[in-house]
């Protein structure tokens, strides 16, 4: 194939968020030679849009706080699922991730004693997430961005990887890409590859999630033959904006509740007291009184019952509207405004103000905010060993959202930032490992000219589907028959929809050329969302009970025997198939840390 | 509260294009970015625009919107009368790549020319102290969402191709700016600033500053304070009028 | 719509838009303004300037005419130091110290390039220069002296308070006494006391220049005090600059005994 760009490297990322940047850094600091790839430019992956902070057990603020604690609250989150090893080590290296994002240049706020200032969020038991302002995630990819620029990493931004390769034995051997703005082809010979590709919320129509969220790298590790575990479990987050329509799901920080703002229905009352589960009744305020007295006095006070996992807090707000007790735009009240006065909301929350004023004409220092669920996150992700981040294909790891295991059934806020940190340099340190000891086989001519003409194929047809059509009904359906409540009827709905769209998806057509051509880059990218949202939706009615991200009408409440069991994919033929595997038993001295504190 | 708007959006490439008229659907609440994407999903499938967030919040959605430098996420429809004609026109101080997306590569190699970042030992426990009145500072800088409508609009570049080797633009000084300013940092890069930056080409006229959709007072508050920090530098009129001296001998 | 300008908006590989801008708005009317204020400033005091007279009225001086130095001028606010002669107007050596620092001034310069030079106009409207090299060459590299303007600038701030201070006397020199003059001259210093406290230099010098406010205190307290005025310097660059204007047309009508000064007590 003459027109095609070839590279050698030893470890190829693919993404160029926290996780990818952190991963190139490590493998390049211990001698691969590494190159990054990723959709968009460099810097813009959504890593920039996290707002709150990134959570590590500093102890900066409440000296008591150390990995232990950690640990619990982000198992305890995960109600369990989480695999243990994995976010032990999340617990033991955040604070050490995060220190040396100052080594690099980060200006987080600071405390009166001048170290890294930490604050509150849903599920942490103290104030723990580093931040800056609430634009924690752009100063952490600026400064990972500004660290692999200063390294001289090679980025390829603007490229879409459409496949892995793989060699006969079935190892990794490289990569298939195109590049977005001249439609160019690449091939990438490389013994490891590093999957940091983010996540899937772009096959929902209220999502906080950008047009990069196809799940690509999901869909890439299943082709490889790798296995997705977790599936069923998206988090949805509780405050995305829900008025105008067009901004509907753009995120509202939880920085918001745990600055003070809470959460009310059309009466007026603060309606989280009435949905406070029995699993974390003994952490939660009972009255509002002691709730507000948290604020200042958090060692004699509760948790006021706003800041409950976001799972939870999903669920009430959803009932709420469910109730007819909503806002006039079908969300509920996020009130701030009469809580904390103007000063301390604009310095706090600077871009939740400009947002607000710029997309909705609402100014938060004096109004309610109106909002509801969205979707977020996918806990849900490539099956990966804890230590080195390596999926099940030899030369594969995930790290970052697209890596499955370390959030269970549900993520905490803050945790996925420091997840990016503390598994993008263990991916990055086993890649480059791994590199050096093998050599990257030589590609297959076949399966890049199979790869090239797969991708060229839209261009080929006439008259077939448009691709923001398919697009816009695979959304629908999975907004409205997988969402956050969930009926076996429904999911099997959505099934049946998903088996139509994968029909129409062979007969995508686009118009015009290969140059900066977004119908044909969605054409690429539907397969992909078409084989994540049928995972999610077979793992979703495979799991019979009701568990985090995950729940099920017609199977209220959490079950003994599925607490011990994990729902992996793998790619079978055309479809996907499904197998149940045991949770990793957890070593009693971890255990004894949920017994201690009940 | 729907209403049909006239857009004209400009279409090409390197090679040539042209405004073309559109009539395309509004919503009540709708940004400019919403009104594109309809167009695409219902008339230009293959119509090339640059986005991510949505939000404002990744610079990524830069155009001129009727001859100003915006981000299209945040341009809000009811700006507009509804009768107005409303323009779309790619960056113009980049070179185009396709109908509203540029080549911003200028902008990423001038950020390969900075001088990184060079910190001191950590205290003994581990951590860099710094106090939050020192932070304040360099932090507005690096609200910057890298979108570049400053880089674009400022007239350096933008009316003279032939100084874009010789300017760094108001982003990357502003980072120059950054650095001095940061507490950790201990790298001189005055000279650098006004010798390889081309920190002197600016002449303060602000146009950075009024595009900024993060609102950072670039010219106040990082280029002014920069070119004073030069003057610190390079010329204090003894030393100035000894270096320069010297320079004629040589 | 003009050509393509080939240096510019025009060059090889930009978007093909033979409109020097698409701007619709009135971006020429700011440039419009600036000019016409700053030509009737200077028509204004070029006037004054060669006049020579009509700028002393008891017990009130024209900041034009302030400090006046020699044993030509008419009053006696400050010291006679040379004896000069009386063609040679001391408006010309006094306002040499003004005219630089406002010349060199961040916010004039700022108004000058674009409304005069328009190099730009306005935000994205394109320059019609071929070349541009900014400030980095003679003369305009010596914008950079601009801090020992705003010293000398200080200079003339002290005298001109002191100035508004010999004003609270009457016609006989007898102290505590006050008219209109006595106010216009007292606002007239105050504003220039704004514009160069609130000017960019200084907010370097008295702090900015610091890497470590948290070491400097005071000098902190005194940045973020300059740091609230700066924000204004635009303002009173132009509240000040009509101001001493005013302040001097009201000293000539007053010398020329077209009107009578009204006091107070
Ligand atoms: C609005 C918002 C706020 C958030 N706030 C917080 C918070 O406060 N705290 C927190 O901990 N978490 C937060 N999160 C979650 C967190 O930001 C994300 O989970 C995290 O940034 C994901 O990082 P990542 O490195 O895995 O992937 P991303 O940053 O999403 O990067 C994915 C990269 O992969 C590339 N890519 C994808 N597919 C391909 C392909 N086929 N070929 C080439 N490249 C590809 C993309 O271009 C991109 O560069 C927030 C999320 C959102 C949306
Ligand atoms: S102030 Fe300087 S950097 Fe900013 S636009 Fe004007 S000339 Fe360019
Ligand atoms: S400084 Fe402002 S205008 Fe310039 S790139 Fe950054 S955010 Fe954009
Ligand atoms: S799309 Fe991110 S800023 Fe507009
Ligand atoms: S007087 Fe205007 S900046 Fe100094």
């Amino acid at each position: 194939m003459a027109d095609l760009e070839r590279h050698d490297y030893d470890v190829v990322v693919i993404g160029a968020g926290g996780a990818g940047l952190r991963a190139a850094i490590e493998a390049h600091e211990r001698g691969a030679r590494t190159a990054v790839v990723c959709k968009s430019l460099l810097g813009k992956a959504h890593t920039v849009m996290a707002e709150g902070g990134i959570a590590a057990a500093m102890g900066n603020v409440y000296p008591e706080d150390n990995w232990r604690v950690h640990f619990r609250d982000t198992m305890r989150g995960g109600k369990m699922l989480n695999h243990w090893r994995m976010a032990q080590l999340h617990a033991q290296e955040a604070p050490a991730r995060v220190r040396e994002l100052e080594d690099w240049g980060a200006l987080f706020d600071r405390t009166p004693d001048g170290l890294i200032s930490q604050r509150d969020f849903g599920g942490h038991r103290y104030a723990r997430l580093a931040h800056v302002g609430d634009r924690t995630g752009l100063e952490l990819i600026r400064t990972l961005q500004q660290r692999t620029v200063a390294l001289g990493i090679d980025v390829f931004m603007e490229c879409t990887v459409t496949r892995l390769l793989t060699a006969d034995d079935g190892a990794i051997s490289g990569a298939f890409a195109y590049r977005r703005d001249s439609g160019q082809f690449l091939a990438f010979r490389a013994p490891a590859v590093v999957l940091a590709t983010g996540g899937i919320g772009k096959s929902y129509t209220v999502t906080s999630n950008s047009w990069e969220y196809t799940g690509d790298g999901h869909s890439l590790a299943l082709a490889a033959g790798a296995s997705l575990i977790n599936m069923e479990f998206l988090q949805f987050h509780p405050t995305g904006m829900v008025w105008p329509p067009s901004v509907r799901g753009i995120l509202v920080t939880e920085s918001v509740r745990g600055d003070g703002g809470v959460l009310k229905n059309a009466a007026g009352n603060r309606f989280m007291f009435d949905y406070i589960p029995d699993y974390f009744r003994k952490e939660t305020a009972e009255t509002e009184e002691e709730a507000d007295r948290w604020y200042t006095d958090k060692k004699n006070n509760r948790r006021p019952p706003e800041l409950l996992p976001r799972d939870e807090v999903a669920r009430a707000i959803n009932s709420e509207v469910k109730a007819d007790r909503g806002s006039p735009h079908g969300g509920v009240f996020l009130d701030i405004a009469s809580r904390r006065d103007a000063d301390y909301v604009q310095k706090r929350l600077p871009s939740m103000y400009h947002q607000f004023k710029e997309l909705a004409e609402v100014d938060i220092t004096a109004e309610a905010m109106e909002v509801g669920p969205t979707c977020h996150y996918v806990m849900g992700g490539v099956e990966v060993h804890p230590e080195t981040a390596a999926a099940s294909v030899t030369g594969l790891f995930a790290a970052g959202e697209v890596a499955g295991g370390m959030h269970g059934s549900n993520r905490l806020g803050g945790n996925s930032l420091s997840d990016l940190l503390v598994f993008g340099r263990r991916a990055g340190t086993a890649a480059a490992g791994h590199a050096a000891s093998a050599p990257a086989a030589a590609l297959s001519e076949t399966a890049l000219a199979e790869a090239e003409t797969a991708a060229l194929a839209p261009f080929g047809r006439q008259g077939g589907e448009n691709p923001y059509t398919v697009q816009h009904d695979l959304q629908e359906a999975m907004n409205s028959l997988v969402g956050i409540i969930r009926t076996a009827a429904e999911v099997e709905q959505a099934l049946e929809r998903i088996a139509e769209l994968k029909v129409r998806v062979q007969a995508l057509t686009v118009a015009g050329g290969r140059h900066y051509n977004p119908g044909w880059h969605l054409a690429l990218d539907l397969p992909h969302m078409l084989r994540v949202s049928e995972c999610v939706a077979r793992a979703a009615l495979e799991r019979q009970e009701s568990r985090g991200g995950h729940t099920r009408e017609d199977f209220p409440g959490p079950r003994e025997e599925w607490g011990q069991l994990n729902v992996l994919c793998t790619l079978f033929g055309d479809g996907i198939g499904l197998h149940r595997k045991p949770l990793p038993g957890m070593p009693p001295e971890l255990a004894e840390i949920f017994e201690e504190s009940g | 509260m729907s209403y049909e708007a006239n857009l004209r959006v400009w279409r090409g490439d390197a090679d040539g294009g042209e405004l073309q008229d559109f009539t395309v659907t509004v919503n009540e609440g709708e940004v400019v970015l919403d009104i594109l994407h309809r167009l695409q999903a219902t008339q230009t499938p293959d119509l090339a625009v640059r986005w991510n967030c949505k939000a404002g919040k990744c610079g990524s959605c830069s155009a001129e919107v009727n001859g100003r430098p915006r981000l299209m996420c945040l341009t809000r429809m009811g700006t507009f009368e509804p009768d107005e004609s409303i323009t779309i026109t790619p960056l113009r101080a980049f070179p185009v790549v396709r109908d509203l997306v540029t080549d911003v590569s200028y902008n990423y190699d001038k950020a390969r020319e900075m001088p990184p970042f060079v910190p001191p030992e950590r205290d003994a426990d581990g951590n860099h102290r710094m106090q939050q009145i020192d932070v304040e500072r360099s932090q507005e800088f690096r609200k910057c969402i890298e979108c570049f409508l400053c880089q674009d609009v400022c007239h350096v570049v933008r009316d003279h191709e032939d100084n874009k080797p010789a300017f760094a633009g108001p982003r990357y000084l502003m980072r120059l700016a950054e650095l001095d300013m940061h507490p950790l940092d201990g790298v001189d890069r005055r000279r650098l600033a006004q010798d390889h930056f081309g920190l002197g080409m600016c002449n303060i006229t602000k146009c950075c500053s009024e595009v900024c959709p993060e609102g950072i007072k670039i010219t106040d508050n990082a280029l002014i304070p920069m070119k004073e920090r030069v003057v610190d530098r390079k010329y204090v009129p003894p030393t100035w009028l000894g270096n320069a001296i010297r320079r004629r001998r040589q | 719509m003009t050509a393509l300008a080939p240096e510019g908006t025009g060059a090889p590989g930009r978007a093909r838009l033979a409109a020097r801008t698409l701007r619709s708005d009135r971006w020429w009317l700011q440039p419009l303004i600036t000019v016409s204020v700053l030509v009737a400033f200077i028509v204004y005091s070029t006037v004054r300037a060669f006049e020579n007279a009509n700028y002393f009225a008891e017990p009130y001086i024209s900041p034009f005419y302030s400090p006046c130095i020699t044993t030509a001028c008419e009053g006696n606010t400050f010291p006679e130091l040379f004896d000069g002669p009386a063609f040679l107007t001391p408006a010309l050596y006094i306002l040499i110290v003004p005219l630089g620092f406002r010349l060199t001034c961040y916010y004039y310069r700022k108004a000058y390039y674009r409304a005069f030079w328009l190099s730009p106009p306005a935000c994205a409207v394109a320059e019609p220069h071929a070349k541009y090299t900014g400030e980095t060459r003679f003369p305009l590299l010596f914008q950079n002296l601009h801090r020992y303007f705003f010293y000398a600038g200080l200079v003339f701030n002290v005298i001109l308070t002191y100035d508004a201070l010999l004003a609270f006397r009457n016609a006989e020199g007898e102290w505590f006494h006050m008219g209109l003059g006595t106010l216009v001259l007292l606002t007239n210093a105050v504003l220039l006391w704004l514009y160069s406290l609130s000017c960019h230099s200084c907010r370097h010098i008295v702090g900015g220049r610091l890497v470590h406010f948290s070491r400097h205190p005071v000098r902190y307290k005194a940045w973020t005090f300059v740091s609230k005025l700066n924000p204004k310097h635009m303002q009173y660059a132009w509240i000040s600059l009509v101001f001493v204007a005013f302040t001097d047309l009201y000293v000539r009508l007053l010398a020329t005994g077209a009107i009578d000064d009204p006091r107070f007590f």
